[in-house]
């Protein structure tokens, strides 16, 4: 037994549950005899679901017996259809598929290819992703926090948490025109030159916002009715999680300090300075308080990436990879040549393969990009957080209240564009 | 048999040991394993790692298509131990009517990722407990991931009217 099995069984010690047998999700229920069991179909069109995701559930009376997730409906074949575009034309593809953290997706694919293509990355943008990324984990926590809140009845909480993250889009619309699919971390660095003033909008931001979370844990930490709807909720064994491949905020909640920013850090992660917060009462309480830490962590490290963020290139000079600089392009023959060459034909990366992992607001993000030499990927495997943790769904809901199921669902963070892609 | 770059690796050189002939081929490159297992022995070596090397958990389980390459699927099995810091890939060749052994008596995480690699590249997994269709309706013909299948196309499936 090495010391995670003993730190792990301690942990579930704690909540005296036992794990179902193997090779299946969800167990067979007993039944009391004589009760009837109803059918009702949480269908992909729910407020609750966040998303399109359709929940099989056998009731009898309040209780769930049965709970079979069904996902699918938002698969619009994104792997596919990276097969077949150019490595830079991948980049808003990437975006798209788990849409509340755009550039953590951008980023772990750039990362991907850069390790294909051993290119160094200049710091300043390094530190840049870093900053871009953690205002995104943000921008996803405010969405998390303001939908869960509002699938349990605290509808004001949603107001609060949108009008926070109305700031945070208008700091990506000032950075690359977007205010969601930016797009704005490409292979080599970053997409455009940060604009001249963003100092100020970010640390304007960024100075109010530990005070607006302090706002949001006033309202709700202490809050009769949210402790009774969260704490003692959607307990699963941190054993079943592991095995199931649960990774994130779940798994912090459940004791487990376990974060790729730290275990194995990327983009200059390791020069800065936060902690990861774990608690070890595992319900949907303990996922909340979590999150809420994440997001003063977060903060923290923006107002790092402010104070010293390195002067420099924003982007890799790589002649025929990345794309020469405008003014060079209109007056260099051979810039020119490399720009049309680039976008016409697409570079090339040699063949390899790599599984790039990033730490996504949900869990660990993994990329499997898989090269055979050309100007396309062969093969592009997401391996998404939500994906995993959906497959939780049935041991968290199965035995428990359906008004439970709402929180435990909530508390996953699903995105379903994560999970089906 | 394995490269001089994996001999003194923690976890390939004692598991070629225990099971010799297992590894058919190893690769090594920008810091990353890749191991390529014999298909009919990869549920033994994945319960090894899971019980006896500390790999707690599946990160995901995926297939390349190598058409017209014989043979032609490559099924990548992702690893992660948290309590090492390591991660291996275990990659198994097919070929198209071939089956695979679930993996799912040791990682129930396994699954959606073979029923998603069932789904989209057709791969069948014995002892499964429940493989069907998941990405796609379920009455829909084809599987989409493949290599000879179309990118862009006109299909409708009526199954969820």
């Amino acid at each position: 037994m090495n010391e995670l099995e003993t730190h792990v069984s301690s942990l579930d010690a704690e909540h005296e549950l036992e794990m179902p047998g193997p090779g299946d999700l969800s167990r067979e229920p007993e039944t009391a005899p004589g009760a009837r069991r109803m059918v009702l179909n949480m269908g992909p069109q729910h407020p609750s679901t966040h998303g399109v995701l359709r929940v099989l559930l056998e009731l009898d009376g309040e209780t769930i017996l049965r709970a079979r997730p069904e996902i699918g409906y938002l698969h619009t074949g994104i792997e596919k259809e990276c097969e077949v575009k150019k490595w830079q034309q991948v980049t808003p593809l990437t975006d798209r598929v788990d849409y509340l953290s755009n550039l953590i997706n951008n980023l772990c694919y750039a990362l991907g290819v850069e390790k294909l293509l051993q290119l160094e990355v200049p710091e300043m943008a390094q530190w840049m992703r870093v900053m871009l990324s953690e205002l995104t984990r943000l921008n996803s926590h405010l969405v998390w926090l303001g939908t869960h809140a509002l699938d349990m009845g605290a509808m004001s909480m949603f107001f609060y948490c949108f009008r926070e993250r109305e700031e945070i889009l208008k700091i990506f619309e000032m950075f690359s025109g977007q205010r969601m699919m930016t797009s704005y971390i490409r292979v080599g660095g970053l997409a455009l030159e940060p604009p001249r003033g963003w100092q100020k909008v970010v640390a304007e931001f960024i100075s109010t916002f530990d005070s607006k979370v302090d706002e949001y844990e006033e309202l709700l930490n202490a809050n009769p009715i949210w402790m009774q709807r969260t704490k003692g909720v959607g307990i699963v064994p941190l054993e079943t999680l592991i095995d199931l491949g649960v990774t994130g905020p779940v798994l912090r909640a459940a004791g487990l300090k376990i974060d790729e920013r730290k275990d194995n850090p990327y983009s200059s992660y390791e020069k800065f300075d936060f902690e990861v917060p774990t608690y070890t009462d595992n319900d949907v309480y303990a996922r909340f308080l979590v999150r809420m830490d994440e997001m003063r962590q977060s903060t923290r490290i923006v107002k790092q990436a402010l104070d010293g963020m390195p002067a420099g290139a924003w982007i890799a000079k790589a002649p025929g990879i990345i794309l020469p600089d405008r003014e060079q392009m209109k007056t260099q023959m051979e810039a020119l040549i490399y720009h049309f060459k680039i976008v016409t034909e697409g570079f090339r990366v040699p063949a390899g393969e790599v599984f790039q992992v990033v730490e996504s607001p949900r869990g660990q993000l993994g990329y499997y990009i898989v090269s055979n030499g050309t100007s396309k990927p062969h093969r592009l495997f997401m391996r998404t957080p939500s994906f995993a943790n959906l497959q939780s769904i049935p041991a968290m809901l199965e035995g428990h209240l359906l008004a439970d199921s709402i929180a435990s669902m909530g508390s996953i963070d699903l995105v379903l564009g994560d999970v089906d892609r | 048999m394995l490269p001089e770059t994996l001999t003194e690796h923690p976890v390939v050189s004692p598991l070629n040991e225990r099971f010799p002939g297992a590894i058919v081929e190893s690769k090594f490159a920008l810091g990353e394993v890749s191991l390529f297992i014999d298909p009919e022995r990869i549920i033994e070596v994945c319960r090894a790692l899971k019980e006896d090397f500390a790999f707690e958990q599946l990160s995901g389980v995926t297939g390349v298509d190598w058409w017209p390459q014989e043979p032609r699927f490559e099924i990548v099995y992702q690893l992660h131990s948290i309590s090492r810091n390591i991660r291996l890939r275990l990659k198994a060749r097919i070929s198209e009517n071939d089956a695979l052994d679930s993996v799912t008596s040791v990682w129930r995480g396994a699954n959606w990722y073979e029923r998603e690699v069932f789904d989209l590249f057709g791969v069948t997994f014995r002892n499964h407990p429940d493989l069907e269709r998941i990405m796609m309706p379920v009455d829909w013909e084809g599987h989409p991931l493949r290599k000879d299948y179309p990118v862009h196309g006109n299909r409708y499936s009526y199954a969820d009217e």
